[in-house]
């Protein structure tokens, strides 16, 4: 029998899996954005998850709303680096220190 | 039998490609194994009812934020095996990391098991419509109590696009545009010019 203990599981795992993404993949930071996507995944499993355990609907209206801020971060992270690679020709983070002041 | 079966197949199919996603070399397939995370995902929220947010994942994920992903990688001009060089030497601390973060979580999944800690009692606003499909309850609540919330939304999203479009926008090169004031400021003395002149001769502009 499928209980809440399994999404809660499989979404541990994924978020997990997320944080470990932006440790291993530090310098290319496209991946390091997919690696928050999944962590945002994670969450939004959650939120169903136990939406469904509690016959609450507000953890799915939430859900949409990590969804939109999640494409919205997603839009504005992809636009930053855009500019960045316009401007530096790479987009290596490990040497962003411009801001160094 | 089939929910089981069906969730460990989802379940699985996840994770796998959550670990694609952060291991592959090239960041196309990353993409591409996000697009399958993203769809079995979607497959994990049909099994506990929860339709809409799976199609709205499915739609937004793999439509929009997915390609965006795919075009940007395609885009840049990267080499990516020298992105790549940091991977083995920050591997020992992420899984360290990853170990401690996911011992956290199972003990809280466990603590959780033991029996919830009451915080307060559900106030019963937002239950499911009897009789309504799952669409219908959350337009219900989308609309109703939820709704200054839902605009907030659609405001995070129009920003979001304003932003991304001023970030990326460089002008148009090149360009000629009509000078409006230096036209109606022209007069025929400074236009045209009346000559005569002989034969074999020029004239002089």
């Amino acid at each position: 029998m499928i209980g809440i203990e399994h999404y809660v599981v499989v979404s541990s795992i994924l978020f997990v899996l997320g944080v470990l993404g932006i440790f291993i993949n530090r310098k290319n930071v496209i991946v390091v954005l997919m690696a928050i996507e999944l962590i945002l995944l994670a969450v939004n499993i959650n939120l169903v998850a136990f939406s469904a355990f509690l016959q609450d609907l507000t953890g799915q209206i939430f859900a949409m709303f990590v969804l939109t801020v999640a494409a919205g971060e997603a839009a504005i992270g992809l636009a930053i680096l855009v500019i960045y690679f316009r401007d530096r020709g790479t987009i290596a983070v490990d040497d962003v220190n411009r801001m160094k002041g | 039998m089939i929910h089981a079966i069906a969730f460990y197949l989802f379940a699985f199919m996840v994770i796998a490609s959550a670990v694609l996603v952060i291991t592959s070399r090239n960041p196309v397939h990353s993409v591409l194994w996000l697009i399958l995370a993203f769809f079995n995902a979607a497959g994990l929220m049909v099994l506990v009812g929860a339709e809409f947010i799976a199609m709205l994942l499915v739609i937004v994920y793999v439509g929009a934020v997915a390609v965006l992903f795919l075009f940007v990688v395609m885009m840049l001009d990267i080499d990516f095996a020298e992105l790549r060089s940091g991977f083995v030497k920050n591997f020992p601390l992420g899984i360290a990391i990853a170990i401690v973060l996911l011992a956290e979580l199972v003990l809280g999944a466990g603590a959780y098991k033991a029996g919830a800690l009451k915080l307060g009692t559900p106030d019963g606003t937002a239950t499911p419509l009897p009789g309504e499909s799952n669409i219908e309850s959350i337009g219900a609540l989308l609309y109703g109590q939820y709704l200054f919330l839902f605009e907030t939304a659609g405001i995070i999203l129009l920003v979001a696009m304003v932003g991304a479009i001023a970030l990326t926008y460089r002008g148009r090169k090149m360009q000629r545009p009509q000078n409006v004031t230096k036209q109606v400021r022209r007069r025929p003395e400074e236009a045209v010019v009346n000559t005569n002149p002989g034969v074999g001769q020029g004239i002089e502009l």
